[in-house]
């Protein structure tokens, strides 16, 4: 796993967003609020985001983390996008994050598409937390 | 009565904010005046419910949600569920349905036939409801901001029925003041999305007289965070912006207020439920007697589905849902639901299964049949505990509204993002409370099983869905004639532009097969987009 090196030596940046149609923002807007009660930037996209717009999102901005909210069972063709473009931008450093409705069956073939990690309903804020800032701060 | 010590118990505070004493007396209802603040089921205010004998003369309607991929798939599941003794049909829509893109639409791609059924054109709407006479039912369409569209194509299929729109009875959600709330399929801004609403209650008032045009959803609001009290006090200054819409083009409040129906959720405290039901009909009641001078009684009653209540349930242990959607169901009895809709085991995973939908319709069938619920109405009526907290729970909800009052109301309050922000922050403080075991959740935070890693069965998406649906618009838009959908279109901008009502003309598109895209399209140029504020 590479181990991405904060971007200005500050606060970790994260991008919280919701691709595609789906409207179920509230575990995205949970997270916004954890996120930063534990010190970190967000930047919420808000709804109805293309994952052109989400990967421009996290350009503009020079995130560490990009997480993505995912509630209409549509995780897998948007993850798979989502890593392409990753990928041909040279975001490869990014954490990403994929939380929502994610039945265990697919958790491996998200980390096959380059996912870093998945946190389905149920997760701890308190590891997800964690997670983000062992992988982020070395 | 003896004084007791009850200085060591545990304090007990309700999600409303209420504290709750370990022992209720006559002391506690004294102020009360029964007569005039409880009174009879079926008499104002309602306090009791909204009809003299309730559930003695009719069981609550049993309406699960269900649609499915392709028409054809819904057709075959809406036959299936009114054989099993359902007794209203209640539409699931994909996505792009609900957002106004047809199936061919590129950033509908992922989502086609998904969580419900798609409707590109009359045509499916008219495959769904196959065989399936529709004055014999009635049905619960579950979209918002192009509902005008759906209830045009409904209004539609009744012509090709041959049945007369005076015979049609359902309701289109079209609640878009909770989408941008919660649930999130918002298209417009808010201002010409209300205009619609007043366009299609408008056309309804003359027209299609049993149909409700727009059904107040509390539920959303509280499932995306809100506190009891303020899922009763938001949908009440929804319904409330609606119904000032609608004043004024010059209807009375008794021409529509009796069609106007709520849809609420049910999770959490049992009797902070009940109490926020019985307070919400009184209030509603005083509300539209009171403020809006209706002399109908018809017109003062808090009409409600209920049942749901998909933030209850969980992941972990998923058949204690089974057991949870069994309370919630008396929860809805008990608070005098007129129709259920039962949430599904699986609901935190997906659209129900065949199994999970027949095991919460039997639930409710258990319920009307097996424990004595029907005989007598409102039963807990007169206890101490639920008198007292009723009138708390009104307290509350009134001050909420107030808060909505300052904030400059409900279209204000969401533009600006006020209201989102105050429920997205109650979501925030509820989830660290489940995660910190303040609140407990069995099988989360406490009686925690090793689980095995498995999903449960649930039902299964097919892509081959979309494309079969993507090949059938394109033959669609083949074989119609081009020129007056083309003309029809025209017809429906005008009339966006001026202050005529859509409905006649959004019907004369859909009967010559306009895509619901198409005419989503011409809304899109006229009235813009919604921004999402999204600071939180």
């Amino acid at each position: 796993m590479n181990k991405t090196e904060p971007s200005r030596g500050k606060k970790i940046r994260v991008v919280i967003a919701k691709p595609g149609l789906d409207g179920h923002d509230t575990g995205a807007k949970v997270i916004v609020h954890a996120l930063k009660d534990a010190g970190m930037e967000v930047i919420y996209t808000g709804l109805h985001r293309t994952i052109d717009e989400i990967v421009t999102t996290a350009m503009e901005e020079d995130v560490d983390v990009i997480g993505l909210s995912i509630y209409s069972g549509a995780h897998l063709p948007l993850s798979r996008k989502l890593m392409e473009q990753v990928k041909a931008k040279g975001l490869t450093d990014k954490l990403v994050l994929v939380g929502g409705n994610i039945p265990y069956r697919d958790v491996d073939t998200l980390k096959g598409y380059g996912v870093t990690e998945i946190f389905p309903v149920g997760s701890k804020l308190d590891e997800i937390i964690s997670f983000i800032k062992d992988k982020v701060r070395t | 009565m003896k004084k007791r010590e009850s200085g060591e118990l545990e304090k007990i505070v309700l999600e409303s904010g209420i504290q709750v004493k370990p022992v209720y007396g006559p002391e506690d209802v004294k102020d009360i005046e029964f007569e005039k603040e409880v009174g009879q089921p079926g008499e104002y205010p309602f306090t009791r419910g909204i009809h003299p004998f309730m559930y003695r003369k009719r069981p609550w309607t049993m309406r699960q949600y269900s649609g499915f991929g392709t028409a054809k798939e819904t057709n075959e599941r809406f036959k299936w569920l009114l054989k099993q003794g359902q007794t209203a049909l209640n539409v699931a829509f994909d996505l792009p349905t609900q957002l106004g893109l047809d199936s061919d639409d590129p950033f509908a791609e992922e989502e086609v036939g998904r969580v419900g059924m798609a409707i590109d054109t009359l045509k499916d709407l008219e495959e769904a409801f196959a065989g399936i006479p529709i004055d014999k039912i009635s049905t619960a369409l579950t979209i918002n901001p192009v509902a005008s569209v759906m209830l045009a194509m409904y209004l539609a299929l009744a012509e090709k029925q041959g049945i007369p729109w005076d015979q049609v009875r359902g309701t289109t959600q079209n609640d878009i003041l909770k989408e941008y709330i919660g649930r999130g399929t918002w298209i417009f801004p808010v201002k010409p999305s209300i205009r619609l609403i007043g366009d299609m209650v408008e056309f309804c008032s003359q027209n299609v007289p049993k149909f409700n045009p727009f059904s107040v959803c509390g539920y959303h609001i509280r499932e995306s965070g809100a506190t009891p009290v303020q899922e009763m006090a938001y949908a009440f200054e929804i319904a409330i912006t609606y119904i000032e819409e609608v004043l004024r083009r010059g209807i009375h409040i008794d021409d529509f207020a009796g069609r106007i129906a709520f849809n609420f959720d049910i999770h959490g405290n049992l009797w902070e439920q009940v109490a926020k039901f019985r307070a919400g009909r009184r209030l509603w009641a005083k509300i539209i007697k009171e403020r809006y001078g209706a002399e109908n009684p018809r017109s003062m009653v808090l009409r409600m589905i209920a049942g749901g209540g998909g933030g209850g349930l969980t992941i972990q242990q998923p058949e204690n849902n089974i057991v949870r959607g069994a309370y919630y169901a008396l929860i809805s009895v008990l608070s005098g639901t007129q129709t259920m809709a039962l949430c599904s085991y699986d609901e935190a995973y997906t659209i129900p299964s065949k199994k999970a939908a027949l095991i919460s319709l039997r639930t409710m069938q258990i319920l009307a049949d097996e424990m004595g619920l029907r005989d007598t109405v409102d039963p807990l009526a007169g206890s101490y505990y639920i008198e007292w907290l009723t009138n708390e729970m009104e307290k509350k909800i009134v001050a909420c509204m107030e808060e909505v009052g300052k904030k400059g109301g409900m279209v204000k309050a969401v533009e600006t993002g006020y209201i989102q922000k105050e429920v997205s922050r109650q979501a925030y403080l509820k989830e660290k409370k489940i995660q910190s075991g303040e609140i407990t959740k069995i099988g989360v935070n406490k009686y925690i099983m090793e689980e095995e890693k498995t999903d449960i069965e649930f039902h299964p998406f097919n892509p081959e869905v979309a494309e079969e649906q993507r090949k059938r618009l394109k033959e669609i838009k083949g074989e119609r004639n081009s020129k007056e959908v083309e003309e029809s279109l025209h017809e429906v901008k005008k009339a966006a532009e001026t202050n005529e009502n859509v409905m006649p003309h959004i019907l004369k598109a859909v009967k010559c097969y306009a895509t619901l895209g198409e005419i989503t399209k011409v809304f899109k140029e006229v009235f813009g987009e919604f921004k999402e504020p999204v600071g939180l």
